[in-house]
């Protein structure tokens, strides 16, 4: 094995860790987390507007 | 809900006030060197002949006004997201005044003909030891802060940030390796040598497109864009697999800047196609940015701020379509030392960059000096327009202009021979060069309202530092 099939594996790799952080963003369970950490920089004194807000409310109690 | 401690806004002040005056300065160079161009005779001495004021130019509007737009939005965004004052303020400090002295050194010594001659790494090896220690401290202090924050995520735009500024830091100490010959003059030779030296720079060159004026300025999209329209970003998750996507891809793009060269060929095809992956990750990022403003577009209508943020999205939008295009070989070898890659390169850096400092900026200044707005709002508007309209003649200029000289050089007659002189492109050129330097000239002119607009802002407010705010735990 010389040193350009350690590179290919490399490449292999990567691209795999690539696709399980793709797979991982997207499963169901990040959901939750990632709406909360979308709303990090509105924990203060100016909150997300309004009709944002109203919005969301309708999702919620649409099936 | 509000405990005693307050951010440390005073380095945030420090660095929002320096990122207008270095771009007044960068980009009165650029209309220096624009004229120049069009009238040689302009370079009256050797300290302000083209060669040497290009650097400046180049080195001012990148790392001074960028660099300051870039500590000044990553210090107040990381400080409260991550809902804790800054770690370490005088670390902090010393970066401000390391990187005021970095500049300074630059406008000292780029005029004065000490130049390591790597494009966008100029500075000699004394200041690149400068900028290593100043880097070094951002870096503690950026991470610092994140260590100690009170949240239990990092948000998106800390992640963006901590790329630049890591990669920064690689980028810079790997390019930089030389071997000092003298201190004054300053000189050094590079630790590489020719095809080898030219790959490095251009793994560096490309990288600190990708890492210092695209990563670092979409974490500021990823703060402010939100907070201006009121509304959380549209995907959390596209920016996780962008950002991921983003770092993967652009570390192999940078043979694109060697195409034809003595590079081997295998080597700028696979940065030619890395280049082209690069389209996918960028447009993501664009996307996101714009999608945040679903539902809320009427806010465009009235508020300028807001339309910086979105033009400079868009300008992001086609400059990092134009450049995959530009990086195939075959466009590359008509594009390639025209002024089509001046142009994609304002497109980008007026367009995006400084589009979307200038729209952080807006937002910052009324809240570090204890105002609801700007002095002027009409203003702020005024200067949107003008340099929209500043960086669409720039840059549909340089595209025509560059096409031109493209097909020019390779025009050939049925005998074998060029069609025409070099010097004939050169003629054709200049009505260009004069619409070029009226679109420079606008979009000078905006910088130009807008420091007037800060300072009336900041004599009618007082400085305020915010209290940290305590995490509410939902």
């Amino acid at each position: 094995m010389d040193i350009n099939d350690l590179r290919s594996m490399v490449t292999v790799l990567t691209f795999a860790t690539f696709i399980g952080i793709v797979w991982w963003a997207y499963s169901g369970k990040r959901k939750q987390s990632f709406e909360e950490a979308a709303l990090l920089p509105f924990t203060d004194d100016e909150p997300v507007d309004e009709n944002w807000q109203a919005k969301r409310k309708n999702e919620r109690i649409a099936p | 809900m509000q405990s005693q401690a307050t951010y440390n806004y005073k380095v945030v002040r420090q660095f929002t006030v320096m990122t207008v005056v270095w771009g007044i300065v960068g980009m009165l160079v650029g209309v220096i060197i624009a004229a120049q161009l069009i009238w040689p005779e302009l370079s009256i001495v050797e300290w302000l002949s083209y060669g040497r004021l290009r650097p400046l130019h180049t080195n001012a509007v990148i790392f001074a006004f960028g660099g300051s737009a870039l500590f000044a939005t990553s210090y107040y965004s990381v400080q409260r997201t991550c809902h804790t004052p800054l770690f370490s303020p005088a670390l902090a400090a010393f970066t401000f005044w390391g990187w005021q002295v970095v500049i300074v050194l630059a406008a000292v010594t780029l005029p004065l003909g000490m130049t390591s001659g790597k494009e966008y790494a100029e500075l000699e090896w004394p200041i690149d030891i400068l900028i290593t220690l100043v880097w070094v401290s951002y870096a503690l202090v950026f991470f610092g802060t994140l260590v100690k924050r009170k949240t239990s995520h990092i948000y998106v735009s800390n992640w963006f940030f901590g790329a630049f500024i890591l990669t920064v830091a690689l980028l810079h100490l790997v390019n930089s390796a030389e071997s000092p010959v003298t201190f004054w003059p300053m000189k050094s030779y590079s630790a590489y040598a020719g095809v080898q030296d030219a790959m490095v720079q251009w793994w560096y060159g490309h990288n600190a497109v990708g890492f210092f004026l695209t990563a670092g300025f979409l974490g500021i999209m990823y703060y402010f864009v939100p907070k201006q329209a009121g509304r959380p970003v549209y995907s959390y998750r596209l920016s996780v697999v962008h950002f991921w996507a983003l770092i993967f891809t652009y570390m192999w793009a940078g043979p694109h800047h060697l195409h034809y060269t003595a590079l081997p060929d295998w080597t700028q095809s696979v940065g030619m196609i890395f280049s082209l992956i690069l389209l996918a990750p960028s447009w993501g990022g664009m996307i996101n940015g714009m999608m945040t403003m679903s539902g809320a577009w009427h806010k465009l209508r009235d508020d300028p701020i807001l339309k910086f943020l979105i033009t400079s999205l868009s300008f992001y939008g086609m400059s990092t379509f134009e450049g995959p295009m530009m990086s195939i070989k075959t466009v590359n070898a008509l594009s390639h030392y025209t002024d089509w890659t001046i142009g994609h390169v304002h497109s980008g850096a007026l367009g995006w960059v400084a589009m979307v400092s200038i729209g952080a900026i807006y937002y910052l200044v009324p809240r570090l000096w204890g105002k609801s707005e700007m002095y002027s709002v009409k203003l702020i508007n005024l200067h949107f327009w003008i340099s929209t309209i500043g960086v669409v003649l720039y840059i549909a200029a340089m595209w025509i202009a560059g096409v031109m000289q493209g097909l020019m050089w390779r025009a050939i007659d049925v005998d074998g021979t060029l069609t025409y002189s070099f010097v004939e492109s050169v003629k054709a050129t200049y009505p260009f060069y004069a619409v070029r330097l009226l679109g420079g000239l606008m979009f000078f002119g905006g910088m130009l309202l807008m420091a007037y607009n800060m300072m009336k802002t900041i004599a009618g407010g007082q400085a305020v530092n915010a209290p940290v705010l305590a995490v509410a735990h939902a």
